[in-house]
């Protein structure tokens, strides 16, 4: 049967296919998919992780008791994970192991554009690159072939358009697997500096292998269409090259990329007049074949950043233009991202930035990053996952040197960013005695990448409950003594905190707790934590309402302005009565819709 | 050949259902087929779109600027977005219908006029009130559906069997009403 799949989709067909035992993550776009899919199939244990290192050293567990075991995560996830990664490399598996790097050029969702091909070479460790859906498939099935065969971690790097685009897929039979024995190997997984030394030399070997075996790979095939000008190419490259140049040129498309198979390469650049090497972002082809001798062209046409869509590639090879319909910037208005209404991330930046010439604010990564925009303008930096605490305490240290500066940093992180990483930053804090103010916006769940569960959401991937982390006890723990938990969208008790802890000399940490407008799962008890949780609306008092605007400053989409009438209004189907803008209004003009009179 | 269909509008409005219904048309029809949506932030309101490519072997799932066949445009402001998009030589199929971003909303500026003027005078342009008839059948939501029927009026695909695919597609008890909302969206 044949089914229309994203390149996610198909990995997580391909992993049951394949006859994975055991999977993990933490989301990140474009990655997220793939564990959500895995999820759905129920013959595989699939489980988020609080973040990318966690995930694949449970992985690292599962592959050496002798489970298939598959990690995923976006291309900085595999920075947090490559601790674990290199010396897994070295010690190899015993259940087949495959990693899972979603990269992003163009950066469609991502605060870089790394290129994880380098890792694979880096740590020495196979790499295949898929570029549709039913490579994406196979490409699972064979890396696990590959990775028993080899004894080795085996890395698939997919793109953005890779994991997001749908194409043809036929579907297998899941293979049946059983787990193999584990038998205590001291000499082989026990990665200490004298067995490390001999495994370094199996890590040679092992790459030895497998130069000579990417040579043989069907993976690596040429389009033989008898020109004298050929593309060497890889990834979704391979599909847009196809798509600018036809048959115009021959391809060696390369799916099997570190190690790059030389002899392969050697005869396609020799028989061609012209080599094109054809990849989006790092010259990682193009500098093997240079360093073999061939006079290929490369990034010197190709752009080193973005995409290397159709388009892009017909104006380097062809300086073909496409003339397009012309878009008149008058007729359209942008949509920027913002806080949905009823974010209850809202009341707290709405008071905060009323601190603004007082505060340096560290950010950090999910949904209140939208805080840097208007009208919040609430983020100094945002460097990866969990750094709001430790690069405040950081800016803190040194504030705190210049006698004219007495601005507090204010470190602003997720509940799903606090189990990632964060709670080492904070521990840092209280070890050194810092005294940044730091923030947990607890939204019980993972917003930003579409409501995945976490540690402290109160459910796990495959629905079951789980047991929920207590952010305030876990603060207390750690040895903070100022904690507070505060409702957000009480923006009374919102002010009085921010003031209490810029009021004091030390560390504090301030937990506002409120579920994201978008969570779909609750506890019974969550619907008396959080009273009227979504039940109720707001509206405006069309004779007590001056058209004064001071609601606006809550950057809520369901305030509306009708110019005519000098009046503010509420969407109906969009306010969720959170109160945000009703405790504004300086003349008490927005009431609770049930209690207009 | 490789044909191209963009569609765009705001979140919230179905282009993922319709292009999923178009898709598996497609497919039933013996095309290959590939699609692309970029996924990210998952934010209401904002700008949409998916791609559809078609024909015997598909390469790129990605449309590039001034290469889509058709542009079905599910909101005014979205058709003006993603005009460059269109070939000059292409059709435009939008929907006449606004919906506010947070800046009109907020009075900061206006929603722009004479949209649908500044696109016929540009590119062959079917205007369709599709958002108007989805209301009169009940259910504004069916407005995708209906844009797909104006597709196969419009265009050379009316041998897509769009019907079987709403039933292959759309959850049980709304199949009937996307079917009316289809045969509604032909005669548009």
């Amino acid at each position: 049967m044949k089914k229309l799949l994203t390149g996610n989709e198909a990995i997580a067909r391909g992993a049951y296919e394949a006859g994975v035992h055991f999977a993990s993550a933490y989301p990140g776009t474009p990655s997220t998919e793939i564990l959500e899919n895995i999820g759905t199939y129920k013959e595989i244990i699939a489980e988020w992780a609080p973040n990318e290192k966690v995930a694949l050293e449970t992985v690292i567990g599962a592959s050496i008791a002798g489970g298939r075991a598959l990690a995923a995560m976006k291309h900085v996830g595999v920075n947090v994970a490559a601790d674990p990664l290199f010396t897994f490399a070295y010690t190899g598996v015993n259940g087949g192991a495959v990693l899972i790097s979603a990269d992003e050029p163009g950066m469609h969702s991502s605060q870089n554009e790394q290129d994880n091909r380098n890792y694979a070479k880096f740590a020495k460790i196979p790499m295949l690159e898929p570029s549709t859906s039913q490579e994406a498939k196979d490409m699972v099935i064979a890396a696990f072939e590959l990775s028993e065969r080899f004894d080795t971690i085996v890395m698939i790097r997919l793109t953005t358009r890779v994991c997001h685009s749908k194409s043809m897929v036929s579907l297998n039979e899941r293979k049946k697997v059983t787990p193999k024995v584990y038998e205590k190997d001291f000499n082989k997984y026990v990665a200490v500096p004298a067995i490390g030394r001999q495994l370094r030399h199996k890590v040679e070997e092992r790459l030895t292998k497998l130069k000579a075996y990417t040579n043989d790979s069907d993976l690596n095939y040429s389009v033989n269409n008898s020109k004298q000008e050929g593309v060497i190419v890889s990834g979704m490259a391979y599909q847009f090259a196809r798509e600018a140049l036809g048959d115009t040129v021959d391809y060696l498309k390369l799916g099997f990329t570190h190690p790059l198979p030389k002899d392969t390469i050697d005869t396609f650049c020799q028989s061609h007049d012209k080599v094109y090497i054809i990849e989006e972002n790092d010259p990682y082809i193009e500098e093997f074949a240079k360093q073999l001798g061939h006079h290929v062209v490369g990034k010197d046409i190709f752009p080193y950043s973005g995409e290397l869509t159709p388009d892009v590639i017909r104006r380097a090879v062809l300086s073909e233009n496409i003339e397009n319909l012309e878009v008149n910037k008058d007729k359209i208005v942008n949509r920027p991202p913002t806080f949905c209404s009823g974010c209850p991330h809202r009341g707290f930046f709405y008071e905060l930035g009323k601190k603004r010439r007082k505060i340096i604010v560290a950010g950090d990564i999910g949904c209140y990053s939208l805080a840097v925009g208007q009208p919040y303008d609430m983020m100094d930096w945002l460097i990866c996952m969990g750094a709001a605490y430790s690069t405040g305490h950081g800016a803190q240290t040194i504030t705190d040197l210049k006698p004219d500066d007495d601005r507090r940093l204010v470190s602003v992180m997720g509940d799903s960013t606090f189990f990632h990483t964060g709670i080492n930053s904070l521990l840092n804090t209280v070890y050194n005695g810092g005294k940044t103010i730091n923030i947990i916006l607890d939204n019980r769940i993972t917003g930003m990448t579409g409501q995945q569960d976490n540690p402290g959401s109160g459910y796990k991937l495959q629905g079951e409950t789980a047991q929920i982390g207590d952010i305030e006890a876990i603060c207390k723990a750690l040895g903070i003594k100022h904690v507070r938990k505060i409702n957000p969208n009480d923006l009374k008790e919102v002010k009085a905190t921010i003031n209490w802890a810029l009021e004091l000399d030390e560390m504090s940490v301030i937990i506002t707790n409120w579920p994201c407008v978008l969570k779909k799962r609750y506890k019974e008890e969550d619907f008396e934590t959080y009273k009227d949780m979504w039940q109720t609306q707001d509206m405006v008092m069309q004779d007590t309402c001056t058209g004064c605007k001071a609601c606006l400053r809550s950057g809520c989409p369901s305030l509306v302005f009708d110019k005519e009438k000098g009046k503010m209004s509420i969407d109906r189907t969009t306010c969720v009565g959170c109160d945000v803008c009703l405790q504004i209004c300086p003349y008490d003009a927005i009431v609770k819709a049930g209690d207009a009179a | 050949m490789t044909r191209s269909i963009k569609l765009v509008g705001v979140g919230g409005q179905g282009t993922i259902l319709a292009a999923k219904v178009l898709c598996d048309a497609l497919i039933n029809a013996g095309y290959d087929v590939k699609m692309s949506e970029i996924h990210g932030m998952s934010q209401r309101g904002g700008s949409v779109s998916s791609e559809i490519r078609f024909g015997d072997e598909v390469y790129s799932p990605v449309i590039e600027k001034g290469k889509a066949d058709v542009l079905i445009a599910f909101e005014l402001m979205e058709a003006e977005r993603a005009l460059d998009y269109l070939s000059k030589d292409g059709l435009l199929i939008v929907n006449n219908h606004k919906i506010n971003s947070m800046v009109t909303l907020n009075g900061k500026v206006p929603y722009p006029e004479g949209i649908v003027e500044d696109l016929k005078s540009k590119v062959n342009t079917v205007v369709v009130n599709a958002s108007d008839e989805a209301i009169a059948l009940g259910n504004a939501k069916v407005m995708n559906i209906m844009m797909l029927g104006a597709l196969v009026n419009a265009d050379d695909l009316h041998t897509l069997d769009i019907e079987q695919s709403i039933e292959n597609t759309v959850k049980e008890k709304f199949i009937s009403l996307n079917k009316q909302a289809f045969q509604k969206g032909k005669e548009l």
